[in-house]
């Protein structure tokens, strides 16, 4: 048996998405589904539009048409404030940390914590201490050892020890969604590892995650299920346990046709 | 079937599992050297500015009085102002070229009124400042919603600005005497708070130091200058992070504007007139300043305490130099070798990130 | 179709020439002038004496200006534009001699430049000079600063405040003027600086605005405080040095000369700000200038020189409520009268 139509609801579905950029169609009536306690894995040739339903979900970009509910709820994110204040985090292809900035300043970059009382309200003075607390046990959590600086800036990290802030950051503030575009695209064989560890212990908190990657081992080790993105829209998800390797990538690149029991709607 | 590792990383099983953990591991001394910099920005200028005193203090015997020591933070004082708006704009990667010409309107604005046409003083002041803090606006404006490069949009209001300062002067200046009989209180910040030892401190200065404190706090301690910082080191992820970059941006025209308003005020005390050819040098020297005190160019990174140490070492340098007997051409090749300097360092530091 | 074009073509072009006529009927002569900028009252001032007498003249005037001092691009786009549009004369205070080549091919193509104020190093490069004979302005503070001190003259403390260190002409023949009026050898004429007198403290570059005048004497004080002389290059760097000497409790005993006569200064005459100051007639410049340029349009005469002078001499007095014997001077009352701005 191959793919069921599970009864459980999904935590987020996505249904009909379009998106143009002038001539270009980056989303042709793109749909996912993410369930509960799952790693999705999305994988798509370059240019399947992969990148551009991520954005969606996470606010940074506004579809043309279609629509996405979030716990059943439609939601409507203008801007990526919203996805976050829906309780959806992402860790971007780019990391979207400020390099001049220390760990602290990028773990809480546009919801930062001010005092109490009056140093608060009054004189608007950041809580710098409860900050690096705060950035320190999630980063400890992860287990990612030995801070020796909570303040150092990101420009003095490594690939990986920036990935694991990005994560760390998205798993800390993330409380339906955690979706991670190509977290290991940049790092060694070592530091990939660690990422994969890092994404089941996020699971193991209880949020799904969607994982966008080109790698496909590590996608087959960590998902559960498998979206395979083509030309702008949703081909068919695949059981990771029931299908090879060579058969998703044949699939994600139109080499073979989805046999209609594994085709989704 | 599903795989777990794959073989050929069977031999990691042996390897130390720490990869993403915080350890200082390059210990090299050009390297702790780099780091000490980055940590603390303000340690370059500091130490230049405490050597360059000392150096000329040998070399020009009179230069290490109190009253010469005072007299360059005197010369320095409306410069240091206008440095704290340069700071901040060149903070989110922006350049401000108009910054002259807000001040000197803005002075305009509160002389003419109070002293030609008898408005009682706040309100001219506050006008003034309100004038200046609206062309910082315009500036902001064209610079975050119709995304022109602030370079291009600064150089064109330079001539806007300064097309209507010399429009609302009539090319006149108003006269001390004048100010000194109908708002004498425009002239306040060239009076000296302290006389210590000889030297003299004006309230200029004073507001100097104070404004510099002021705006290091909200830098450092609040979020909108944290969101600064972010904008100019990597405004796609200060918009991913959820920062209103527009309103920001506006915000720190505004603001530079607003510091610029006020220091139109400060000049007339230091000038003790107000005349439509003064400060046409302020723009390049603010951002010599703000260059020498270790604010990098390219945003992101960068103090205001640092602009006050640039504007500071430049006076030395100035004062020192012209005390040693040495040519004026010096002065201007030993400022700008500091300047070399200090952007070759600013990039020594960023290039360990890439 | 091809039956109307020619008729219409013949139409347009009969148009267009009497157009043309009637344009140029309408002004005779068309006339440039160009100033350093559009910021000093002093050009200011030229400016609308000059808009004044071509109104009066029937001549049409385009006015340009450089921005900043020692800025001669916009200068030369001016020159050329100036060519372009058949103008019969230019009027120009030049920003420094990089125009030289530009105005050469102004009078070959037949037009009479009248350089104002600010002579050109290259005698060809201009028909004729009106100007302030600025070393003479010079002279007459300088010759009146030494009379006033009397027996001090020769312990004197003396502050020079110039433009810059450009060694541009007016400024080089003021400050030298008032050395040599003061009774101070100066080797070379030219440049500033020559001069080894120890009674000179230094040469500061105040930009010829208050703010350099205050920044110019605070450094001059510093490097030597019993300064009790101070030339300054104008009246704005003047205002700017009494405020440093009140600043530091020495406005009383010190001598502060200037140059230029605007009505601000002389102002500053009668309040005692300033002890004298030369008085310049830029209004008259400009007028003369351009009755020039209506009289070669009209038949060809070219302006001539003052007497035993290279070009043409609007004339100088020295104002001072303290007149000295040996050096002649007008009272404030009279420079009020006289003052421009």
């Amino acid at each position: 048996m191959s793919n069921i139509i599970d009864p459980i609801q999904p935590v987020l579905k996505a249904r009909g998405l379009m998106k143009r950029y002038g001539t270009v169609v980056a989303m042709n009536g793109a749909d996912l589904d993410l369930y509960p306690d799952e790693v999705l894995g999305v994988i798509g040739d370059n240019g399947a539009g992969k990148t551009t339903l991520i954005r969606a979900i996470s606010g940074a970009t506004v579809p043309d048409h279609g629509f996405i509910e979030l716990d059943g709820k439609t939601v409507d994110f203008r801007i990526p404030e919203d996805a976050r204040k829906a309780g959806i985090e992402t860790v971007y292809q780019n990391l979207a940390l400020a390099p001049a900035l220390s760990i602290a300043d990028n773990m809480f970059l546009g919801r930062e914590l001010r005092k109490p009382g009056i140093m608060g309200a009054l004189f608007r003075k950041l809580d710098h201490k409860q900050m690096e607390t705060f950035a320190r046990d999630k980063l400890s959590e992860l287990g990612l050892l030995t801070i020796q600086n909570i303040n150092q800036t990101i420009e003095t990290l490594s690939g990986g020890q920036r990935q694991g802030v990005a994560v760390a950051r998205a798993a800390a503030f993330g409380s339906k969604v955690v979706i991670m575009d190509e977290p290991t695209a940049a790092l060694g064989v070592k530091e990939s590892r660690r990422v994969l560890d890092l994404i089941l212990d996020v699971k193991s908190k209880g949020m799904p995650i969607i994982l966008i990657s080109h790698n496909m081992p590590h996608v087959f080790e960590v998902c559960d299920r498998i979206h395979i993105h083509r030309l702008g829209r949703r081909l068919c998800t695949v059981d990771p346990k029931t299908i090879t390797m060579s058969d998703a990538v044949a699939l994600m690149t139109g080499a073979m046709e989805p046999p209609v029991e594994t085709a989704t709607v | 079937m599903s795989e777990t590792e794959t073989d050929f990383e069977q031999n990691l099983k042996n390897t130390s599992d720490a990869v993403a953990a915080f350890q200082l591991d390059d210990q090299s001394f050009l390297s702790s050297i780099r780091n000490a910099v980055r940590n603390y920005p303000t340690l370059v200028p500091a130490l230049v500015l405490v050597v360059s005193i000392l150096v000329f203090g040998f070399l020009a015997p009179r230069f290490l009085s109190p009253g010469v020591l005072s007299l360059v933070l005197q010369q320095v004082t409306v410069i240091g102002i206008v440095a704290i708006a340069q700071t901040l704009i060149i903070l989110t990667a922006g350049i401000d070229l108009s910054v002259g010409a807000i001040l000197v309107l803005s002075s305009f604005v509160m002389g003419r009124l109070a002293v030609m046409t008898g408005v009682p003083l706040p309100l001219a002041i506050a006008a003034g400042m309100a004038i200046g803090t609206l062309m910082g606006a315009f500036n902001g404006f064209l610079v975050a919603k119709v995304k022109l490069p602030p370079f291009i949009v600064t150089l064109g209001t330079l001539s806007v600005f300064t097309a209507l300062k010399l429009w609302y002067s009539g090319s006149e200046s108003i006269r001390n005497s004048d100010i000194e009989a109908t708002a004498p209180a425009l002239l306040w910040f060239g009076e000296a708070a302290a006389r210590p030892y000889g030297a003299s401190i004006t309230y200029g200065g004073v507001a100097l130091i104070l404004l510099a404190g002021i705006f290091w706090y909200i830098l450092q301690h609040t979020a909108w200058g944290r969101h600064v910082h972010a904008i100019g080191d990597d405004p796609e992820a200060a918009i991913l992070s959820g920062i209103k970059t527009d309103r920001t941006l506006i915000s720190v025209y505004a603001v530079a504007g607003l510091i610029c308003g006020f220091a139109g005020w400060v000049a007339i005390g230091r000038v003790g007139s107000i005349s439509p050819i003064a400060f046409e040098e302020i723009n390049l020297a603010t951002i010599t300043a703000v260059v020498i005190g270790g604010t990098s160019l390219f945003g992101g990174r960068g103090s205001i305490p640092g602009s006050v140490l640039g504007a500071l070492i430049v006076g030395v340098f100035t004062t020192g130099l012209s005390l040693a007997g040495v040519d004026d051409y010096w002065q201007m090749f030993a400022v700008g070798n500091l300047v070399l300097i200090a952007v070759a360092l600013d990039q020594w530091l960023r290039r360990a990130s890439q | 179709m091809k039956s109307r074009i020619i008729p219409s073509t013949i139409g347009a072009i009969a148009l267009t020439v009497l157009a043309a006529g009637a344009h140029a009927g309408s002004h005779s002569t068309a006339a440039c002038l160009i100033t350093k900028n559009n910021t000093n009252p002093f050009f200011v001032k030229m400016k609308e004496g000059a808009e004044a007498k071509a109104e009066a003249a029937g001549i049409a005037l385009s006015s340009y200006a450089g921005k900043l001092d020692g800025d001669a691009g916009p200068q030369l786009v001016a020159i050329e534009n100036c060519v372009a549009m058949g103008a019969k004369g230019i009027l120009i205070t030049a920003a420094n001699d990089s125009v030289v080549p530009a105005l050469k091919k102004a009078r070959a193509a037949g037009i009479l430049v009248i350089a104002l104020d600010t002579p050109l190093s290259d005698p060809d490069a201009q028909d004729m000079t009106f100007a302030t004979d600025n070393f003479e302005a010079g002279l007459l503070i300088g010759r009146w600063a030494k009379a006033t001190m009397g027996a001090a003259a020769k312990d004197a403390k003396i502050g020079m405040l110039d433009i810059n260190k450009d060694n541009i002409s007016v400024d080089v023949q003021r400050d030298t003027g008032f050395l040599v009026g003061f009774g101070i050898e100066v080797p070379n004429l030219k440049i500033l600086g020559s001069e080894t007198d120890s009674r000179v403290i230094g040469h500061e570059s105040a930009l010829g605005n208050p703010e350099g005048g205050v920044k110019s004497v605070e450094n001059l004080l510093a490097k030597n405080p019993d300064m009790n002389v101070v030339y300054t290059i104008n009246e704005p760097a003047a205002e700017g040095a009494y405020q440093a000497l009140k600043k530091a409790g020495k406005e009383k005993g010190v001598l502060i000369v200037s140059v230029d006569g605007g009505c601000p200064g002389i102002a500053s005459v009668k309040s005692g700000v300033i002890g004298a100051t030369s008085q310049q007639y830029p209004l008259l410049m400009a007028s003369k200038g351009i009755e020039a340029i209506a009289a070669w349009a009209k038949d060809g005469t070219k302006p001539s020189a003052s007497d035993g002078l290279n070009f043409f001499n609007t004339g100088v007095n020295l104002v001072t409520d303290s007149p000295v014997a040996g050096v002649p001077s007008i009272d404030s009352t009279k420079g009020t009268e006289l003052c421009w701005g």
